[in-house]
């Protein structure tokens, strides 16, 4: 994908945002994703029943690689069930750390495949991947 | 001005964090290697050259510390910063005198550091935190300090100069004010001696906390002033060698004299003397030159912000070097992240301020925060660079 892409894709998932929204609903689980070294603040809210992840949405403040991966990742978990949720993110993290993954399940969240040249930025992108493994060990 | 003392600006680069802290000039860092290079021995071990030498030079940089504020000598005692100092006050001299129903004055633009001590004793003796009043430029008035004094005030706590609004503050009637009824004032200088005149002897403050490494400093090292008297009651929090004249099996201690008391355990010799040089440099260049210069660099930062559409200022009325502004849609971290390409540093957050969010409605801003070393050319630079809000959204990520 060539850059001007990828940054298309971030700039219109940060701008407009899929699942931001502020709601008080029952039956989701709630993790906040922060980073000591910067000043986002993400609430995930997730619903999961049986097996599967149903729906998920979130709100607060992030920046622009934050909210951006947030949104994308919504996107792709919903609908999964748990173990495919986990080798996504399996997947994703090993993109972000320069190991091997395959490209092929990670969708629109491969945008992020040159990350690592920005150094403080991994943070950035992975911080709703944190969130949602808390929520997946807390079920 | 003076940027060659500094050899931080051999990088190509601008940087606009001075609240944060500071650059060091050579005068500093050299002062520092030739400590650690020609007399490396600890302080209060006078039996040798090179030791009685650091003895000379630590007790020469609390000197020239007393002096740059009108202290006496045993009012200045060494610490690792301004957030200790107000940590040794408020666990060692507060403690002992704060009551069930006692209150402390503080403001909703503090620092963490002046305010997460304060909301530990208020807890553990039952005492009350009151904030005094912001008016709408977010500024504290004596007024407004006069609005919630009551016969249960025992503390006032406040930064001169706040960091992240920038407000100088009427220290000076704030005490005379609180001395008239009994009430004790802290001053937070973390922000303010760096940049301007301190006497506490005019000021009349009780208690004054700075740190070295926001006036060319080294990190590490700070002080904490109080009153001679005060400082008499203050209990040591840490006990250790240095700090004792004598001890005996029976479990009978005999304290030095101040300041020694105050400072157990090997001192941070280097940065203390590194601090004294930074002091040395400042005195140099002039106090009131530097608070001048400040102003008018500010003055014409804020006058060309004010000309982005895009860009709204929080504080464009801040008495100091520090304008908090945000970019219009956009977060404020990212337009930090887009200015670091432009090799700009500057600050986003909150500042360590979180408590302010529930005034201003804005939790996140950009801090650009001047020292004497910026120039109007690299105001220019940052200006160009925010003129485009397109391109800030393009090359932010």
């Amino acid at each position: 994908m060539n850059p001007e892409l990828k940054r298309e894709i971030m700039i219109d998932n940060y701008s407009n945002p899929f699942h931001k929204e502020t709601k008080d609903e029952e039956d989701y689980i709630k993790e906040n994703g922060n980073n000591v070294s910067c000043i986002d603040d993400v609430n995930l809210y997730v619903k999961i029943e049986e097996d599967i992840i149903v729906d998920a949405y979130f709100d607060g403040e992030a920046c622009a690689i934050s909210t951006s991966s947030t949104s994308i990742m919504l996107k792709n978990i919903i609908g999964k069930n748990i173990t495919q949720v986990k080798n996504y993110i399996t997947n994703f993290q090993n993109m972000i750390y320069e190991k091997d993954y395959d490209k092929n399940i990670l969708g629109d969240a491969i945008v992020y495949d040159e990350i690592y040249k920005q150094e403080s930025r991994k943070t950035c992108a992975t911080l709703p991947y944190t969130a949602i493994l808390k929520i997946i060990d807390k079920k | 001005m003076n940027r060659e003392d500094f050899p931080m600006f051999k990088q190509d680069i601008i940087y606009l964090d001075n609240g944060a802290t500071t650059f060091k000039p050579s005068v500093v860092i050299d002062k520092i290697v030739d400590y650690y290079s020609n007399y490396s021995a600890n302080a209060h071990r006078g039996d040798y050259s090179i030791s009685y030498k650091v003895d000379v030079e630590y007790e020469n940089a609390r000197r020239k510390i007393a002096k740059f504020i009108n202290a006496n000598l045993d009012e200045v005692v060494f610490t690792s910063g301004a957030t200790e100092s107000i940590n040794i006050i408020v666990d060692g001299f507060f403690d002992n005198l704060v009551e069930p129903g006692d209150e402390i004055i503080l403001s909703k633009s503090e620092h963490a550091s002046n305010v997460l001590p304060w909301f530990r004793l208020a807890n553990k003796k039952g005492a009350r935190i009151v904030y005094a009043p912001l008016d709408t430029h977010l500024h504290i008035t004596l007024e407004g300090i006069k609005s919630v004094i009551t016969p249960k005030t025992k503390i006032i706590s406040l930064a001169e100069i706040t960091n992240v609004v920038g407000d100088l503050r009427p220290i000076k009637e704030i005490c005379e004010l609180a001395h008239a009824n009994d009430i004790f004032v802290v001053v937070d200088g973390a922000q303010s001696v760096p940049h301007k005149k301190t006497d506490v002897k005019i000021s009349d403050v009780d208690f004054l906390v700075f740190s070295g490494h926001k006036m060319c400093g080294p990190t590490g090292i700070g002080v904490l002033y109080g009153k001679k008297e005060l400082l008499e009651s203050v209990n040591p929090l840490i006990l250790g060698g240095g700090m004792n004249e004598s001890f005996d099996s029976e479990q009978e201690i005999f304290l030095k004299e101040l300041p020694q008391r105050l400072e157990a355990g090997t001192p941070n010799i280097a940065g203390a003397i590194g601090f004294g040089a930074a002091i040395d440099y400042l005195e140099k260049i002039g106090m009131d030159y530097i608070a001048i210069y400040e102003q008018k660099l500010k003055a014409y930062l804020v006058e060309r912000l004010m000309q982005l559409e895009h860009i709204t200022i929080i504080n464009e009325e801040s008495d100091s070097g520090i304008v908090a502004f945000n970019v219009e849609d956009i977060f404020s971290q990212d337009v930090a992240y887009y200015l670091n390409k432009y090799n700009v540093c500057v600050r986003a957050g909150n500042h360590c301020a979180k408590i302010l969010k529930s005034i201003t409605g804005v939790k996140n801003t950009i801090r650009v925060s001047l020292y004497f070393y910026n120039t109007y050319e690299e105001i220019d630079s940052l200006i160009e660079l925010l003129t485009d809000k397109d391109k800030i959204i393009k090359e932010m990520i």
